[in-house]
């Protein structure tokens, strides 16, 4: 298994801290460029294939995720309530209590931590959809935000709960069953 | 050689004899009395009671067994072990048909006892099983009691409970009520997992498709650890939560706080069916 590089939470006011990602539907560069994925950008400004983060123990972490991907839809329409954040998640703005299953494109999921947002998919028709990764804001996207609290130091594993693995079977292998891409790491530290 | 009931004995036989005698008396009481109640998986339910049970005997059964072998071995080691620089033959081994004999019928005894006892369990409390008797349960809780049926939905990579009794509201959490005959509903909607609440001693397949049902009757309060038994991608090592055994009461409540916080989402899921099959969407499939 090979582990991506750490990427740490943007430092904000004490106790606060910010994680900025985005997803893409093909990655455009590596050994799967075709594979759908997460990216996260590091405190320097600057977009990392990775998902392995790094945040701070008991503080709020506020993150805003850049979703460039269309919709595939839940498996499980039950992921699609956000769950577990400290306030509400929005999407472009707009507060989410549900998510319609099928324009779940992906989600946000730290199991452990009882924290699940669904991502709104961008519409198949859009103009301007991002072909390689990292995209930029001026490409057709959806902004979703949240906060969520982290407690004591640890490591939680993250993933997607949508089917999204293009061309694997019933959708869940090749990136989904891979850290780096629809999986990853949060170190509490 | 010394006489025992005016036969001719090996006098290494008899020591060996003896001393497995002793052993066995302190090691069976020892594995029923000491070891027994802390074998798995504990008597937190009815069906758990049965399987440490029959742990119990079989490890009892098993002592005396391993002891002799074992002695056997040790004893050989000490007594029979070669002196000196010259190597010299051994004694030549006969057969002994009486020893012989008596191994076969023991053996066979214990084996047969074990099935008939094994069987008996299985069909009289096949509650006991804890593996499912798939969709259509041949064995059916004592009494015509009605049980609570909990649906268990394996995905990669969580456990969700629905119940259906109570609008189908869908959770992460598994309260129980202690004292209810409980009907697990297990199924899957990705791939096969295995529903293994440890302490209640149910380890039932999850396949998707299938509804595998497995009964459970919990006696004890107190918190129990669920996993998944099967490999099942990434995450299956994360596939844990803990479940609770609580009052009727608290059960009630905690339903009553499960409705209210899944209220939203309850539309959303869809009518409650014993499997589903959700459909690949868009590009995945």
């Amino acid at each position: 298994m090979v582990m991506p590089p750490a990427v740490a939470a943007a430092s904000g006011t004490p106790g606060n801290a910010s994680l900025t990602l985005q997803t893409v539907a093909s990655l455009g560069f590596g050994p799967h460029a075709d594979w759908v994925s997460y990216l996260a950008k590091n405190p320097q400004g600057k977009w990392v294939h990775s998902t392995n983060l790094v945040v701070p123990a008991n503080s709020l972490i506020h993150v805003t995720i850049y979703q460039y991907d269309t919709a595939t839809g839940l498996r499980n329409p039950f992921w699609g309530e956000p769950e577990g954040t400290v306030g509400e998640a929005k999407v472009n703005g707009k507060a989410i209590p549900i998510l319609n299953p099928d324009l779940a494109s992906h989600t946000f999921a730290i199991p452990e931590l009882g924290v699940t947002v669904p991502l709104k998919g961008v519409a198949d028709n859009a103009k301007n959809q991002c072909s390689l990764a990292p995209c930029t804001l001026a490409e057709a996207h959806n902004t979703i935000t949240f906060t969520f609290r982290t407690g004591k130091r640890g490591t939680f594993r993250w993933q997607c709960f949508v089917p999204c693995a293009a061309g694997f079977i019933l959708g869940f292998g090749g990136p989904m069953q891979s850290l780096g891409y629809m999986d990853g790491l949060l170190h509490v530290v | 050689m010394i006489d025992v009931a005016g036969r001719r004995v090996s006098r290494h036989g008899v020591q060996i004899v003896a001393i497995w005698a002793v052993l066995t008396a302190i090691a069976v009481p020892l594995i029923v009395f000491v070891l027994g109640p802390h074998l798995p998986p504990g008597r937190m339910s009815a069906e758990a009671s049965d399987q440490t049970d029959a742990n119990t005997v079989l490890t009892a059964l098993m002592a005396p067994i391993i002891l002799i072998v074992a002695i056997q071995i040790v004893y050989s080691l000490v007594v029979f072990r070669a002196r000196g620089d010259a190597i010299e033959d051994g004694a030549p081994i006969r057969g002994h048909d009486p020893t012989v004999l008596a191994w076969i019928v023991l053996t066979s005894v214990i084996v047969l006892a074990l099935a008939v006892w094994g069987s008996y369990t299985l069909v009289q409390s096949a509650r006991g099983a804890g593996g499912g008797q798939g969709p259509s349960p041949a064995d059916l809780p004592k009494g015509g009691k009605t049980p609570l049926p909990i649906q268990v939905i394996g995905q990669q990579w969580a456990w969700t409970f629905r119940f259906p009794t109570y609008k189908a509201f869908e959770t992460r959490q598994l309260e129980l009520p202690v004292g209810k005959v409980i009907a697990f509903h297990v199924t899957s909607i990705d791939v096969t997992h295995s529903f293994w609440a440890y302490e209640l001693g149910v380890k039932a397949d999850a396949v998707p498709g299938v509804d595998n049902v497995a009964f459970v009757t919990p006696r004890k309060l107190g918190r129990f650890t669920i996993r998944c038994a099967e490999l099942c991608g990434l995450w299956h090592g994360h596939m844990a939560l803990h479940g609770r055994v609580v009052s009727a009461s608290d059960f009630d409540t905690w339903v009553a706080q499960q409705k209210a916080a899944n209220a939203q989402i309850i539309p959303d899921l869809g009518p409650y069916q014993r499997v589903y099959f959700p459909e690949p969407k868009h590009r995945a499939g």
